[in-house]
């Protein structure tokens, strides 16, 4: 499979994107935000990082970049995209996916280690996940805090699209276990077609035992099988 | 004419330093003169007061790239054609000032000196000291300095991977900043910093110029300066843009990996910012240089000669391209986004010329310039570490309530885990770190280049680096020679604990006013102490920086060197870490857990129970150098499962940081602990390190030990029961990791 790693100015999980979908055997190619033509890649990934360096709202102006129409009209063609922290952010100001990401709870920035429990595992992203599943991943952001209004979230949650809630070891979805405040503990939901993933953790760098755990494959490995399989 | 007392005043020049340049110049000065005069005879620029001193140092060693001084940072040579590059740098005037910007800026600086030698910056450790958390004030400084480390470090994607925090009185009014980078580069696509070849250009990339930061240099770095007048001095700080520095980043890295042929150098703009910027490249080059000030692009209006000169605006780059490749580079630059301007060129005459269009407002000698005096003053040791040394140690009551007062030592700012500080770092950014902060020593992994054609990479084999900072102010306050000595050799340990060969040093050293007898004895004492450390124990200083003037009322910080350490794993899946596995025999390697009541001088429970700071400082570089090699050997061949560096809060401190990272007990009740429990428990005798190992590897340690003629005892064994008992301390895990895990939160709570 082909991966486009869109760089914005001031992305900066380009390099751990790319290398770890190495890892998964993939291709993958860092694309600068000129670029309008993707159509030679089969899965889009819009990387975390600080694009133009928040100083906006977080991704309010990466979303008007060049290689963004190509982005859009790659996910509504039903092509797997991903956007992960800053992708995710990304995604929510170009209406991809619904709600908003909002300052951390804390006021600081948080950088650790977190329990997800997958919840969804029908999307392009997420199939080799079992519902239920408990995977650890790093977190790093400061305005990571799962917004919507509660008629959308009802809807996010009858319509299958929660992909992933922060928890505890054993699974539990509890406000200890919340890094950030977000709303019903959501770290991550899909669109409709569920071609289009947006999470604020990284699975990018959490591919190798040596730095500390590889369930982060478990995205790549997924998106590769779906696919193979064909929608 | 004379000379107003109140412009020198202004540049922090003496009089005689005038009257010096007038004689070599052979003429006065004009005013743009004078402030490249100021700027570049600083003490922050000019190392007046400290050169004689750092040649001191030892400097050269195997694996060593780099020639004292002559770069931005110092090269290490790690094998197979890569290289490390590192520097640690003080923003602590700034800091005081204005906490958030003035962290951030250090960040800011110290990652361009990386970058700007042609290595990505792959790691940032900052190492922290404030006064009391019981003051509001330092409660304020901490936040906001953690908080500007975190907003520009994380903004840049480098992670903030260690360092330390501590909190002594003598920080109060002046809290230290050091910040250190490690860089990663091939040794072929290093660059310099010097402009050579005359008729080449001088490029200026990045941010415009204000008029923020003048006098930074001269003015808040170089000299002492009243509490009252901070409000004043705030516009003296610079104000960060992370987001461009990161476009900044990209592009040099660009040049100097991919384009090097169009380029002879690549320079930051540092403290002083353009004068010392061209002006050391100039020298570095045996060149000259012109500079049309007029060219540089402003983000106020009616600025002069002068404050272009001098403005510290940050987030810019002099490139010295060749000629002919101009266009090349600027459209490099632009599509990254960062603006450039043509701003003068290299000549042949070895003379600075400073134009404002046509018109030549100074021209003066680059040797001279650069040349700053050096002074070497009488020391003398204050009063004070005559009195320190002769307290009464054996006079003070031995410890009652062991239990209570080791939960008083876990809760501790010094000691307590710093969790609350590292979570707001980003630790795992550019996939490398094996080991975040909060080990001995963070572990990095260096990427193996994966083959083009999809899949694994292309050898199987990582190497690895171990970085740590340490300093003690306390012990360098009661003994400034042995405490520093010891600060080299706790940074090692470290390093060594994580399972990697420390090879080299960067050091950041934090004095008050030179001038001052006193003060210049601590900075001799303390040179002295950290040539002898690195000369015994294998690890030459290849960079630094020297931050004098940390002073208020009349009162010096604690002198204290920040050693930042480098360490090198020739495969880094053979770390270690601290956290051993029930079943484990602990083993303490150095001395026995028994100690002399000695080992309390200067430690954390003196301070903390008796309220006292003193005594008699005690390391043996030779036992220190068997130690050291007697863990690593155990480590690399497999004997210990875990270790870690007995220091702060003594061997009980260190066996509870053990289990917790475990999550596991300790059955050590029957630990000969001698008459001194006090002593035993939390004495800081140096050149100790905890190993633990599966019973079964019991001989091989003992063979690998004792063959170095190294002491070794055994403590006892990890459990997995929740229950710490040592000697007769029995305590639930549970109260241990309370203590530990919320010192610091509780503290700031006020």
């Amino acid at each position: 499979m082909r991966f486009a790693v869109i760089v914005f100015p001031g992305t900066w999980s380009d390099h751990d994107s790319q290398y770890s979908l190495q890892l998964a055997g993939q291709h993958a190619d860092l694309v600068w935000h000129r670029e309008t033509d993707l159509s030679g890649y089969d899965a889009i990934v819009l990387p975390g990082g600080f694009s133009y360096g928040d100083y906006l709202r977080c991704g309010a102006i990466a979303r008007f970049s060049p290689v963004m129409p190509s982005v859009v009209a790659a996910a509504e063609a039903g092509k797997p995209v991903i956007g992960i922290c800053n992708g995710f952010q990304v995604l929510c100001e170009a209406h991809l996916l619904p709600g908003a990401l909002m300052r951390n709870d804390s006021l600081q920035y948080r950088c650790e280690w977190v329990n997800l429990r997958a919840e969804n595992n029908t999307s392009a992203w997420t199939g080799l996940l079992e519902p239920g599943q408990v995977i650890r991943v790093p977190i790093s952001h400061g305005e990571g805090r799962y917004f919507a209004e509660e008629a959308t979230l009802d809807e996010l949650e009858s319509s299958g699209r929660v992909a992933f809630r922060y928890c505890t070891d054993a699974g539990e979805v509890t406000p200890a276990a919340n890094p950030n405040g977000s709303e019903r503990g959501i770290a991550g939901i899909v669109n409709e077609r569920g071609n289009v993933l947006g999470m604020m953790p990284h699975p990018e760098r959490a591919c190798e035992p040596l730095l500390g755990g590889e369930d982060g494959l478990l995205i790549w490995k997924s998106v590769a099988e779906w696919t193979k399989v064909g929608v | 004419m004379a000379i107003e007392q109140s412009v020198l005043d202004t540049i922090a020049l003496s009089r005689d330093e005038y009257q010096l340049i007038v004689e070599k110049l052979g003429r006065e000065p004009n005013e743009v003169e004078l402030g490249l005069f100021g700027a570049l005879w600083s003490e922050h620029c000019g190392y007046k007061n400290s050169k004689p001193l750092l040649r001191l140092l030892p400097a050269e060693g195997a694996y060593v790239l780099t020639k004292r001084g002559a770069e931005n940072a110092g090269a290490v040579d790690i094998g197979d054609g890569m290289c490390i590059v590192m520097k640690i740098e003080s923003h602590n005037h700034p800091s005081a000032v204005e906490p958030y910007e003035g962290a951030a800026t250090g960040v800011g600086g110290i990652v361009r000196d990386i970058f700007a030698m042609g290595a990505r910056p792959i790691a940032i450790l900052d190492s922290l000291r404030f006064g009391p958390l019981t003051e509001a004030r330092n409660r304020y400084l901490l936040e906001g300095v953690v908080a500007g480390i975190s907003g520009y470090g994380n903004c840049l994607g480098i992670p903030t991977v260690g360092g330390e925090v501590c909190f002594e009185d003598s920080y109060a009014a002046n809290p230290l900043v050091n910040t250190m980078c490690i860089g990663f580069a091939p040794v072929d696509k290093l660059v310099t910093a010097a402009a050579e070849g005359p008729g080449n250009i001088l490029l200026l990339a990045g941010a415009d110029t204000g008029r923020d930061g003048i006098h930074g240099a001269s003015g808040l770095a170089s000299r002492t300066d009243p509490g009252e007048r901070f409000e004043e001095l705030r516009p003296a700080v610079q104000v960060g843009n992370p987001f461009l520095e990161k476009m900044l980043l990209e592009a040099c890295l660009d040049l100097a990996h991919n384009h090097v042929d169009w380029i002879t150098g690549i320079q930051d703009f540092g403290a002083a910012g353009l004068t010392s910027s061209a002006i050391e490249s100039a020298s570095r080059g045996g060149t000259g240089i012109a500079i049309d000030v007029a060219k540089v692009p402003r983000r106020e209006e009616g600025m002069t000669p002068y404050e272009v000169m001098l403005s510290e605006s940050q987030e810019r780059m002099l490139i010295i391209v060749r000629k002919g490749h101009e266009d090349d580079v600027a459209a490099l630059f632009e599509r990254w986004e960062v603006p450039t301007a043509i701003i003068g060129h290299v000549t042949d005459d070895r003379l600075v010329h400073i134009f404002d269009g046509e018109e030549e407002v100074g021209t003066l000698p680059v040797e001279l310039l650069v040349e700053a005096p050096e002074y070497t003053r009488e020391g003398e040791p204050a009063q004070e570490l005559y009195e320190m040394e002769s307290l009464d140690l054996i006079g003070l009551p031995d410890v009652a309530d062991a239990g209570a007062a080791l939960l008083r030592l876990l809760a501790a700012p010094n000691i307590t885990s710093k969790r609350w500080v590292h979570r707001q770092y980003d630790q795992s950014v550019l996939s490398n770190t094996v080991v975040e902060a909060g080990a001995d020593a963070a572990v990095l992994r260096i990427k193996p280049v994966l083959s083009p054609a999809e899949g694994a990479p292309a050898d199987a084999r990582q190497r690895g680096i171990a970085v740590a900072t340490d300093g003690n102010g306390r012990y360098c306050h009661v003994d400034p020679y042995r405490g520093a000595s010891i600060a080299v050799a706790e940074a090692a340990r470290n390093v060594v604990c994580a399972g990697a060969q420390p090879v080299a040093v960067t050091d950041c050293l934090n004095f008050g006013n030179p001038e001052r007898p006193d003060v210049y004895y601590q900075m001799q004492a303390v040179v002295h102490g950290i040539a002898e450390a690195c000369d015994a124990l294998g690890t030459p200083v290849i960079s630094g920086n020297v931050s004098l003037y940390n002073e208020s009322d009349g009162v010096p910080v604690y002198p204290t060197p920040v050693i930042g350490m480098l360490g090198i794993l020739g495969d880094v899946t053979e770390h270690c870490t601290m956290a051993p596995s029930p079943g484990d025999e602990l083993f303490v390697l150095g001395s026995s857990i028994e100690q002399a009541v000695d080992s309390l001088s200067a430690s954390e429970h003196l301070r903390l129970e008796h309220g006292k700071i003193g005594g008699r400082l005690e390391i043996d570089l030779q036992l220190e150098e068997r130690v050291q090699r007697a863990a690593l050997a155990a480590i690399r061949q497999g004997v210990a499962t875990a270790a870690h560096d007995c220091s702060d809060g003594g061997l009980a401190v260190t066996l509870a940081e053990m289990c917790l990272a475990a999550d596991a007990g300790l059955d050590a009740a029957n630990a000969v602990v001698g008459n001194r429990l006090d002593a035993a428990l939390f004495g800081e005798a140096q050149s100790r390190i905890v190993l633990a190992v599966k019973p079964e590897k019991r001989d091989d340690l003992v063979g690998v030990v004792t063959s170095m003629n190294v002491p070794l005892e055994y403590i006892g064994t990890v459990t997995a029961e929740g229950h710490f008992r040592l000697g007769p301390l029995d305590l639930p895990l549970a109260d241990l990791r309370d203590a530990y895990e919320n010192g610091l939160e509780r503290a700031l709570a006020g």
